[in-house]
């Protein structure tokens, strides 16, 4: 009913990458590029990140969506990644390459927080 | 809120012009304190109670959210507008507004062009904080201090005087810290403290912020975690009048000197705290949307009385 114009974005996006082919994909911003997830993800529901904690191993993309009707951030509690803001069903990626706990939180709503712990499996 | 429908009295009538938006109320400031009254309770008083001769009114319009189109509201600028036209149509014309934050939904430049445009109809002056949805630009509020924020310090906070009235507008969106809740900052304090320094304690504040400077409901981090040392900066003062936004609804709370009061959206509803799953949009029928958004009236009225506040719905 309510077709938002992120979701119909997604859309064409998805439509021209796939007619244009990978030339195309290679050349949308990283933002906007953000492939289908491969590896782990946090969903962002409710104003809450869930999984809370996630165990990965070095190397790991996590991938994290908003799914909420607000939009949110992922922001470490050190600073070591950062998203822009992501409006609803918009994705952010970070690859985890140090083994060590990231906690990281919304910057907008910052009761909203998440950890992510890297370890050698 | 409920409101008599008495048509051929002017009182009434204003009254019910008002009973439209979810972020009115009128505010009527008198004899140094402040106090809110329903539109009950309004409607009981003599006209005289809110026709201020000396005094003045001011509105405060908030959460208009332009670029919101989900559901419950398909068009925030929409109910927006109406807003600003309900201002329009009050028949005592009110000195400025207060815009106490999320003037967009993504800090965009079409969003922030959209809102200026609605709420320059007005014709009123406009007094702006910043809501957190109005930092999400590249430059994490530049966007934001462009258009609105001369003649302010920091993130955006300023002081004004008005007839004899002196407003403060905080930002307690910026550099919040994990796990915690709105935030002023060390160095916004230290200004604060010097903005108050030296004024009399007759002298009637009126503070106003985005997020409530007081805790409303933490684990929706509903409140300002230095908020308790800014107060300790106001209770001196007889008269402190404090509003809010951010949570979408009318609370109220009287603390010794200090009222307490947030106001409604003009885009969508939320939830009561802790009354859902979490504080996002509270998806209500259509019909019912109007009658959970609005606008706030103040009057200022020299005298005996105390600050005045109405809050009206945007139900016609």
């Amino acid at each position: 009913m309510f077709e938002h114009t992120l979701r119909a974005g997604a859309l064409a996006f998805v439509m021209t990458a796939s007619a244009v082919g990978v030339v195309a994909l290679a050349s949308m911003p990283a933002s906007a590029a953000a492939p289908a997830a491969s590896g782990p993800t946090v969903k962002i529901d409710n104003f809450v990140f869930g999984p809370a904690a996630l165990t990965v191993t070095p190397g790991t993309t996590v991938t994290w969506i908003n799914q909420d009707d607000i939009p949110h951030t992922v922001v470490a509690g050190d600073k070591s990644f950062k998203s822009k803001v992501l409006d609803t069903d918009e994705r952010f990626s970070f690859t985890f390459t140090r083994p060590g706990e990231y906690d990281y939180f919304c910057s907008l709503h910052p009761h909203m927080v998440g950890k992510v712990i890297v370890k050698a499996g | 809120m409920n409101h008599q429908d008495t048509p051929g009295d002017d009182r009434r009538g204003f009254l019910k012009c008002m009973a439209w938006a979810g972020t009115g109320a009128l505010w009527t400031v008198s004899g140094g304190l402040a106090s809110s009254i329903s539109l009950d309770q309004a409607a009981a008083r003599p006209p005289a109670s809110h026709a201020p001769a000396k005094g003045f009114s001011f509105v405060q319009l908030s959460d208009s959210h332009v670029g919101f189109a989900k559901p419950a509201n398909p068009d925030a600028a929409a109910t927006y507008r109406e807003a600003v036209a309900k201002v329009i149509a009050m028949p005592m014309k009110p000195d400025f507004i207060i815009h106490t934050g999320d003037i967009t939904q993504l800090s965009k430049d079409q969003e922030f062009d959209d809102a200026d445009q609605i709420v320059r109809a007005a014709g009123l002056t406009v007094f702006h904080v910043p809501g957190e949805h109005d930092m999400l630009d590249e430059g994490a509020g530049q966007a934001y201090l462009a258009r609105y924020g001369k003649g302010s310090k920091g993130a955006g906070w300023h002081s004004f005087d008005h007839h004899g009235v002196h407003f403060v507008a905080l930002v307690n969106v910026v550099n919040l810290k994990p796990g915690g809740m709105g935030s002023l900052g060390p160095e916004q304090l230290a200004w604060l403290e010097k903005d108050l320094a030296g004024r009399s304690s007759s002298t009637p504040i009126v503070v106003f912020a985005h997020m409530p400077l007081w805790t409303v409901y933490a684990d929706w981090g509903w409140g300002t975690d230095d908020a308790a040392q800014a107060l300790t900066h106001l209770k001196r003062f007889g008269s402190v009048t404090v509003l809010n936004g951010h949570i979408h609804q009318i609370t109220r709370k009287v603390e010794g000197n200090i009222a307490f009061h947030t106001a409604r959206s003009t885009a969508f509803p939320q939830p009561v705290g802790g009354q859902g799953p979490s504080p996002g949009p509270l998806k209500v029928p259509t019909e019912q949307l109007h009658s959970m958004l609005g606008v706030t009236t103040a009057s200022f009225v020299r005298g005996t009385e105390p600050i005045a506040l109405v809050d009206s719905t945007l139900t016609a």
